[in-house]
């Protein structure tokens, strides 16, 4: 399987070529935040707003009221958390077209707790107008900044940096508020985002070489959450649901989904994967993933549990379908 | 090095405090090179003020915790009694003793390399830097030795060091607060709404050393958001400025000095080289954030480099 090296960097200079109303705002993470190639190839478009994180939004705000389309570059813990009252009144309150794109998601960086964002996605889900979109590989990473710039409203987009895998076909863009389908089953159902899609894909191909039923969709829309392919696919899972998220079980993928079950009235058992109400702490994402239960092996076990008892998975089984993207995470990274 | 005690203050001895300014250089070198990466520049601008602060003005106990770290103990929740801070590298706290309130905490390396020369840490302390399950984290914590606070989303240390120094005033306690600072924490506005308390309260036990190596992530602090004059703003806000060579330790102390009570919170901004005492980093400028050598030749280079220190040490 295929990695792309930063496709963000470059998708970003190609893609705002045509858009002069396109502007970044950067916040003194540039290069790691892969604006590095928009700044060069358009200053007069790139404004660095040092290390400023809550001024800066209220920047975003007033060029976007006067018809700018501004993109702002930083670590996502940075959008959500320090500048939140901002985004909140200055952005979200006006439904302002500010885009929101955040890097290091969830356990992706060994920065520890304060630059890793658990709670983003729930942070920016309570928000009124906002719209919410996660990348889960390389085609998505590089399709949703179409998908952004068609919403008439904010947009957060939980972004993916660095080497990022290509899990979906090139040619089968990111759609708003779809879900792709990665297959079909009807014992039980993953639903899956970002990073954890990968790992769910290890897992849902195992335990189907062991006769499981088990469909696979991949989510990408968090915000709004009304795609019909999801509820169609949580409707017909006969034994239950599973969320798998880089986030926070609180307020994430999981809530969502927890939410429209209910509401829907669909009386099956929702496991939620993902940081179970605890903060994180520094050390590499395959480590991180495991301590916190979202690997590949995590969905073995919640499968087990909720269809058939010990299926005898190891994580030897699990390596022999092991999709070769996932390199050694270079720990020596720029934060 | 053996421990040091309580420190007698008012003498620094400018020449161990430069060796083990240049000790820290050299361990930091030494683990960018054997880490292929690092926070190296920032080794640069700051070891004598950290040495300084350590060596010359802080009054602090002997460590309280293992030369090897303790491993990561868990999130502070009410269900963990086991998490812990670093501050304990530190010394005790006690009433006439100062803390020690590290805010730009990707320096982390440099005070892990510190503490080492100064017998807080053991020798191999850095095996465990990045590791999975240690708290010799690449970013510092609070757990993380020689750290008290979690201070990653820049400038919000000094407001907690705000928090800390009022308490201890409401106690009388006589002990002082220092805090180390970096200049990109100027950009942030808490940082000025923290000074704006500090005066309001006439905070006075309160000392801020700030490593003005006029850098930042994206390059130079000028091509990216100003904050200069530094010093004019900040007497402006109500705190008694000096500004320093920050390579030399006396002159670093001297604002420290001087025993009366005081009414205004101290700042020193210390003016610093990112690529001080490496000559060879000046090539690099101004990518100097965090540096990783690409060619087995830049390797070479730099490998040598330490070697001639090394030498030069001895
Ligand atoms: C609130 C916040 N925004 C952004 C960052 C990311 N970041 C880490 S270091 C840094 C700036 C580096 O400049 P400075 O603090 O002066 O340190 P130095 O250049 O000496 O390394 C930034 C923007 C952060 N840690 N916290």
């Amino acid at each position: 399987m295929e990695s792309v090296q930063r496709p963000h960097r470059e998708n970003l200079i190609h893609w705002a070529a045509s858009r002069p109303e396109v502007l970044v705002l950067s916040a003194d993470l540039t290069s790691s935040c892969e604006a590095d190639g928009f700044r060069d190839a358009y200053p007069e478009r790139f404004f660095s707003m040092g290390m400023a994180e809550q001024n800066m939004m209220g920047f975003a705000a007033g060029l976007a009221r006067e018809g700018f389309f501004p993109y702002i570059h930083t670590f996502a813990v940075f959008i959500c958390r320090r500048p939140f009252d901002q985004v909140a009144m200055s952005i979200a309150y006006p439904n302002l077209p500010v885009r929101l794109i955040g890097f290091l998601p969830g356990i992706t960086t060994a920065g520890g707790v304060t630059h890793q964002a658990i709670d983003d996605i729930a942070l920016m889900r309570i928000l009124p107008n906002m719209r919410i979109l996660e990348c889960g590989d390389a085609t998505d990473v590089e399709s949703v900044l179409d998908v952004a710039q068609a919403i008439d409203g904010p947009v957060y987009v939980r972004m993916l940096r660095g080497e990022v895998p290509r899990l979906f076909d090139e040619t089968k863009p990111l759609v708003f508020n779809r879900a792709r389908v990665l297959s079909q089953g009807s014992d039980a159902v993953v639903l899956s985002t970002g990073i954890c899609t990968e790992e769910a894909m290890r897992a849902t191909t195992a335990v189907r070489e062991r006769g499981l039923d088990v469909g696979h969709l991949h989510v990408s829309t968090l915000k709004p959450f009304d795609d019909p392919s999801v509820l169609e696919a949580i409707a017909n899972a006969r034994r239950g649901v599973i969320t798998m998220e880089n986030h926070s079980v609180i307020g994430g993928l999981g809530s969502a989904v927890a939410e429209l079950m209910a509401e829907q009235g669909i009386g099956t058992r929702l496991v939620r994967l993902g940081l179970q109400d605890s903060y994180a702490h520094g050390a590499s994402r395959q480590y991180l993933m495991r301590e916190y239960g979202l690997d590949a092996m995590a969905l073995v076990r919640a499968l087990e549990s909720l269809l058939t008892g010990p299926l005898g998975l190891t994580e030897q089984d699990l390596a022999g379908v092991r999709l070769e993207t996932m390199r050694q995470v270079d720990k020596t990274e720029d934060l | 090095m053996e421990e040091v005690g309580i420190q007698a203050h008012a003498q620094p001895q400018a020449a161990q405090i430069r060796s083990v300014a240049d000790a820290v250089r050299r361990r930091v070198l030494e683990h960018t090179l054997n880490n292929n990466g690092g926070y190296l520049s920032q080794a640069c601008s700051s070891a004598e003020i950290l040495a300084t602060l350590y060596l010359g003005i802080m009054r602090l106990g002997s460590s309280q915790e293992p030369l090897v770290p303790r491993p990561f103990a868990g999130v502070p929740s009410s269900d963990n009694p086991h998490a812990f801070t670093g501050a304990g590298y530190n010394g005790p706290k006690a009433p006439e003793l100062d803390r020690f309130i590290f805010s730009p905490v990707h320096y982390a390396l440099v005070l892990y390399s510190l503490l080492i020369e100064l017998g807080r840490l053991g020798p191999d302390a850095l095996d465990a830097f990045n590791q999975d399950g240690s708290t010799v984290e690449l970013i510092g914590a609070e757990h993380s030795p020689g750290h008290e606070v979690t201070a990653g989303s820049l400038a919000q240390a000094i407001s907690q060091a705000g928090g800390i120094a009022l308490a201890r005033r409401l106690r009388g306690e006589t002990g002082r607060v220092w805090v180390f600072m970096s200049d990109g924490e100027f950009q942030e506005g808490q940082t000025w709404e923290a000074f704006a308390a500090l005066a309001y309260h006439r905070i006075g036990n309160i000392g801020i050393y700030v490593d003005a190596n006029a850098q930042q992530c994206d390059g130079p602090m000028d091509a990216v958001m100003g904050i200069e004059p530094l010093a004019e703003r900040l007497r402006a806000f109500g705190a008694e400025v000096h500004e320093v060579d920050g390579h030399d330790p006396e002159a670093l102390a001297a604002p420290a000095l001087g025993s009366g009570e005081r009414d205004r919170p101290l700042v020193v901004i210390a003016r610093t080289d990112p690529c001080r005492g490496l000559e060879q980093l000046r090539e690099r400028a101004p990518k100097l954030h965090y540096v990783r050598f690409k060619s087995d030749e830049e390797f070479a280079t730099y490998r040598t480099l330490l070697e001639t220190l090394r030498q030069e040490a001895c």
